[in-house]
């Protein structure tokens, strides 16, 4: 699963969020800290207690970070992807937990940082 | 999609329609991409034909379109299935308990209804989450403990008519058994409400459980007789003071004693809930990873069917310095009681242990407020606190190199004694190694899980592969045999996956099961067009009992 999911998305385009202002003032980005808060910092948080953080460390051997916030190649199609189809025990998401717009959020929110 | 048994597709689509009008287009799924979201990420039916998936979802906001829905399903005879927040991961997630069912669900109905840090109660819907509510209690400052299970992201209303646990205090540990008092919508689309919160303007919904009259609200909890849309709870208040300690003794018989000292403690309410750990044992390496830790050759102990051997065990715990068992207690209350008990403890309870020792975790003054003291609490779920460290389980770690895609739990009740548990032991290790069991970490090792007030669970995780279903089809059948050998010693789960519903309710065999024919009789009679989460329990309606 997690290999056809980084295939799938090795294959798209790299995509930056535009983060648009929103009525309330918020950035995309912004809005999708909020959403990273609510439901991905429990188990994607930094330091011990956090499993999705300690098993993506484990995974990556330190050639990448194991917290999703400090991802530099995060893209807003790779976060929809693993919210929406989870991965191991990371469970998907439905939309009256995460809506559309609030993963558009979220994925502008953890793309900040990339480059491309 | 694949449409429920017994219903014909201009009366589903009919339906649809009607539900769309009282919930709006947003909040009525109906695409594949949408109905992917409500399976069960753990199934171990993944991807098979027989797979229990819904066809629809319908997401109300208040309980006057749960009542709307409800009716609407009557119409058509819409089987339906209720989810709260959906998390009932390891035991069926957000899946219905026969394809075809439409979700109701209940996320939406999140609010908050009453918190009292005198009378010390809650009062919540279905949509609440464990860290919606102690958000709401923390800032606004009130002073009363959450009991948590856990995952954080559960709601307390759907983990309690799950029958769900949790960490603390004895009876709140109990979910279901510290609600009072609950808001119901019937079968034919009436509410009720139970206990005082019958009284029009009860001032006392949810610290009295009866009322006056039959006692019904046990028919709400894993079974279909109505969508439960409000319920309270009891609440304990914030203690001044809490203390963990941690008894460690060396051999593995010694779990009798340390059992009988525990029991005494516990039922003197001197201490919280008391939780045991090995630390050479798969499950709790992997439920606290920071604490246990593995070596390659506990692994090739651990990677036998059944494990290994006692004196195997036994012979590395020496060699690493390690104890068999150990069991952390926690104290709540002032803090010079909870060091006296801890005391107590030491000096009287377990002293007799020969080889005993003891250990001070931590000790915290309440209110805890602080957010980097709260981040070193070892048992977050101890102090109420909601949190996913849970999610080690499975998940890719040292005891742990391949992750798995979830589990479903295996969780007979036996009784709080530590020759029976050393019984049962003898039992599943035998089990496994005769059925060649490798997806399950059965062992000598396994311990008590302590969360039920007066009962144990024998619990372990049947791992899932979406990418292995002929090893998912052994543990499906793995899974019921040992449903029936648990249940030849006189034990039996108390909760279990859809999938396994019927096996489980058939355990309960007394007087030709009369247990489940009398429930199917109430179903027949509340719910006659059989549309309430049919096979809940074990529980069928008419319509399917017969068609079945």
């Amino acid at each position: 699963m997690m290999k056809n999911l980084l295939g799938a998305c090795a294959a798209m385009l790299i995509m930056i969020a535009s983060c648009p202002v929103g009525a309330s003032g918020q950035t995309g980005a912004e809005r999708g800290q909020a959403v990273f808060q609510e439901w991905c910092v429990s188990c994607h948080g930094t330091g011990p207690g956090h499993p999705g953080t300690q098993a993506l460390d484990l995974r990556y051997q330190g050639s990448l970070p194991g917290a999703l916030e400090q991802r530099l190649d995060l893209t807003p199609e790779t976060v929809e992807a693993f919210v929406r189809n989870g991965i191991s025990v990371m469970p998907f998401f439905r939309k009256t937990e995460i809506s559309d717009a609030e993963l558009d959020a979220l994925g502008a929110y953890l793309s900040r940082n990339n480059p491309h | 999609m694949k449409l429920p048994k017994g219903v014909k597709a201009e009366d589903f689509n009919a339906a649809l329609e009607e539900f769309r009008r009282v919930v709006g287009e947003k909040w009525l799924f109906t695409s594949d991409e949408d109905m992917h979201l409500y399976r069960d990420a753990y199934s171990l039916q993944w991807g098979e034909p027989n797979e229990l998936v819904a066809s629809a979802a319908v997401a109300p906001e208040n309980v006057e379109q749960v009542q709307d829905v409800v009716r609407i399903a009557n119409k058509y005879g819409i089987p339906m299935f209720a989810i709260s927040t959906g998390k009932n991961l390891g035991y069926g997630g957000s899946a219905p308990n026969m394809a075809g069912n439409v979700i109701v669900d209940l996320k939406r109905m999140n609010k908050v209804i009453e918190v009292d840090d005198k009378r010390n109660f809650c009062i919540v819907e279905p949509g609440v989450s464990y860290f919606d509510l102690y958000k709401y209690i923390h800032e606004r400052g009130f002073k009363v403990m959450m009991d948590v299970p856990d995952p954080g992201w559960g709601s307390p209303l759907g983990n309690a008519v799950d029958h769900g646990l949790g960490y603390t205090w004895m009876n709140y540990r109990d979910h279901f058994g510290s609600h009072c008092g609950m808001e119901v919508v019937l079968p034919d689309g009436e509410i009720m409400r139970t206990g005082m919160a019958a009284i029009p303007g009860s001032k006392t919904w949810a610290e009295n459980k009866y009322g006056y009259g039959a006692y019904v609200d046990g028919l709400f909890a894993q079974a279909n007789f109505g969508i439960v849309t409000k319920m309270g709870f009891w609440m304990q208040p914030q203690p001044d003071h809490f203390l963990s300690c941690v008894v460690k003794v060396p051999k593995y018989r010694d779990l009798i004693p340390l059992i009988d000292g525990v029991n005494k403690m516990e039922d003197q309410g001197l201490i919280g809930h008391p939780r045991y750990s090995c630390p050479m044992d798969p499950l709790c390496m992997q439920m606290e990873p920071e604490i246990y830790k593995p070596t390659p050759e506990l692994m090739a102990l651990n990677s036998r069917p059944g494990g290994s051997t006692v004196e195997e065990y036994q012979a590395y715990a020496e060699k690493q310095g390690h104890e068999f068992w150990n069991v952390v207690l926690n104290f709540y209350g002032p803090k010079e009681t909870v060091f006296a008990n801890w005391e107590y403890a030491k000096n009287t309870v377990f002293a007799p242990i020969p080889g005993v020792r003891f250990e001070e975790i931590e000790n915290y003054a309440f209110p805890l407020e602080n957010p980097e003291a709260i981040k070193k609490v070892r048992n977050k779920v101890a102090l109420g606190i909601p949190n996913m460290s849970i999610f080690s389980i499975g998940a890719r770690s040292a005891a742990m190199p391949e992750p798995g895609d979830g589990h479903a739990w295996f969780s007979p009740i036996v009784p709080r004694n530590g020759e029976e548990f050393i019984y049962a032991h003898g039992v599943f290790t035998k089990a496994a190694r005769e059925m060649n069991i490798t997806s399950a970490p059965i062992s000598v090792t396994n311990v008590p899980m302590s969360w039920q007030y007066r009962t144990y669970l024998y619990l372990f995780p049947v791992f899932v592969s979406r990418s292995d279903k002929e090893r998912n089809r052994k543990s499906i059948d793995d899974f019921n045999k040992l449903i029936k050998l648990a249940a030849e010693n006189g034990w039996s789960e108390y909760r279990t996956a859809p999938i396994f519903q019927d096996a489980v309710a058939a355990t309960y065999s007394f007087n030709n099961n009369i247990l489940l024919k009398f429930q199917e009789q109430l179903k027949d009679a509340i719910d006659p067009r059989g549309i309430l989460a049919p096979g809940r329990g074990g529980i069928w309606p008419k319509r399917y009992r017969e068609n079945s």
